[in-house]
């Protein structure tokens, strides 16, 4: 998965420790450097997700973008009349079938400043403009087998990275752990098969053999294969619940990638 | 188009980079990897390469150094600013005196005892522009947020400042770091947007 990147400091003709590292790079920068510029993207589609998530179907005008790799996020500016901007972050909720229509999955915050704008004004046919897309750490390339634990809206580029998945022929043994509050949250509904689990944190669904509580040891160990590099999205409470588990039943931290994306 | 509801008309705080958004009280926690369980027993500073004597600090000994505080705004490039905040801890420039700089010495790369890793030109961790901290609003460190002790550069977006910060490295040439390895810009200068690679 190595690039060819840099290696970690060194010193000619002195003898120093290696340093620490979190592991391989497994994405080179742009070869040129260059600065990503903002694109026009039109909303083509939006589709609800639960009362507070909704997926915006985007098609990006003009110079088409890299293809994403599943995991990483775009950066969407939206300009006032006045010329203020504001700008946030949204991961990819679509697999990379296509350069120039990706699907972001925003959730609404509601004292946030950007999602109830995009929740509640924005409609097909308008534009927003987007830079991406980014990311280096927190991506899969479907080629390795794959642990993706998702809490609540964490769950977003992880489906890109199932979607993905399941497109390119299920190659490689992927399982997905969705963790929500209530059967309501759960993003996605209908779209995942027997590679996932979806627990429940406060309100199981009837019927459910699972009584409704947090995420644990005993929810992980089944799905635990060997191999696996393990994908953690979600609250930073969840992120450091589940990645702790993992490390406490003998995943290897290096093994483990974690993302969180700050609020609004 | 449909009415822009955001910004709300409001006047944008002149303490806040172009771009970023003022988070409150808030402080939110972003992460790459696996939080190492470290204890201030367990944490240690030390400061090698280009210096005349590698040395390192342990949690009493980086106490009996100088103390420190600072005052001011910080900012992610995730897009959220923390305007008013504090931090306690040591100046780097205090590490670095007691370590002696080479002359040649043009840049460091911070690392983490999680493995994470940074890379700074020296100019902008010296003079009183970078802290090793281990106090936040005068309270103790949250582990969430680095603590024991967490490097603190204030100048530059956040991803600089290595949470659970292991040591510096003096270089006489770039290297760049976990970030910078991955599209994000080498410096990160909150006030001209350097957020990504070619920014």
């Amino acid at each position: 998965m190595t690039d060819g990147l840099p290696p970690l400091p060194s010193l000619p003709g002195l003898d120093l420790p290696p340093l620490p590292t979190l592991g391989p790079v497994s994405r080179q920068v742009p070869p040129s450097g260059a600065r990503r510029r903002w694109l026009p993207a039109e909303v083509t589609a939006i589709r609800d997700e639960t009362a507070t998530a909704r997926t915006f179907r985007l098609r990006i005008r003009g110079e088409a973008p890299d293809r994403h790799v599943p995991g990483q996020h775009y950066d969407v500016r939206l300009t006032a009349p006045d010329g203020s901007t504001a700008q946030r972050s949204y991961s990819i909720a679509s697999a990379p079938d296509r350069a120039d229509e990706v699907e972001l999955t925003v959730e609404l915050i509601p004292d946030g400043e950007v999602s109830p704008f995009l929740h509640e004004e924005i409609g097909v046919g308008d534009r927003v403009e987007l830079r991406g897309p980014f990311g280096g750490w927190f991506v899969w390339r479907g080629d390795t087998p794959a642990l993706l634990l998702g809490g609540g809206s964490g769950v977003v580029p992880l489906m890109a990275m199932r979607r993905f998945w399941h497109d390119s022929g299920e190659r490689v043994p992927l399982r997905l752990l969705v963790s929500v509050r209530r059967p309501e949250d759960l993003y996605y509904r209908g779209e995942y098969g027997s590679e996932t689990t979806v627990i429940h944190t406060r309100q199981a669904p009837p019927g459910d053999p699972r009584p409704a509580g947090r995420l644990s040891a005993d929810d992980l160990r089944p799905l635990l294969t060997g191999g696996q590099i393990a994908y953690v999205c979600g609250s930073a409470g969840f992120s450091e619940h589940a990645s702790q588990l993992l490390v406490s039943l003998g995943m290897p931290a290096a093994d483990v990638r974690i993302e969180r994306f700050g609020p609004g | 188009m449909a009415r822009l509801g955001f910004g709300r008309g409001q006047l944008k705080d002149p303490r806040l980079p172009p771009g970023q958004y003022d988070t409150g009280s808030s402080f939110p926690v972003l992460t790459a990897e696996v939080s190492p369980r470290l204890t201030a027993q367990d944490w240690s500073f030390r400061v090698d390469g280009l210096v005349d004597t590698a040395r390192t600090w342990d949690w009493e000994a980086a106490h009996r150094l100088q103390a420190d505080t600072w005052n001011g705004d910080i900012h992610c490039v995730t897009s959220w600013s923390k305007l008013g905040t504090s931090f306690g801890g040591v100046s780097l420039d205090t590490f670095l005196a007691e370590a002696g700089v080479k002359p040649e010495a043009t840049h460091v790369v911070a690392w983490s005892h999680s493995g994470y890793t940074t890379n700074l030109p020296l100019a902008e961790v010296t003079g009183g522009r970078a802290w090793v901290v281990w106090e936040h609003e005068g309270k103790p460190l949250p582990h969430e947020h680095g603590g024991p002790a967490r490097l603190l550069v204030p100048n530059l977006y956040f991803w600089k400042s290595a949470k659970w910060i292991g040591g510096i490295r003096l270089l006489d040439h770039d290297e760049p770091g976990f970030w910078e390895q991955r599209g994000y810009h080498e410096l990160g200068d909150p006030w001209l947007e350097q957020r990504y690679t070619g920014d």
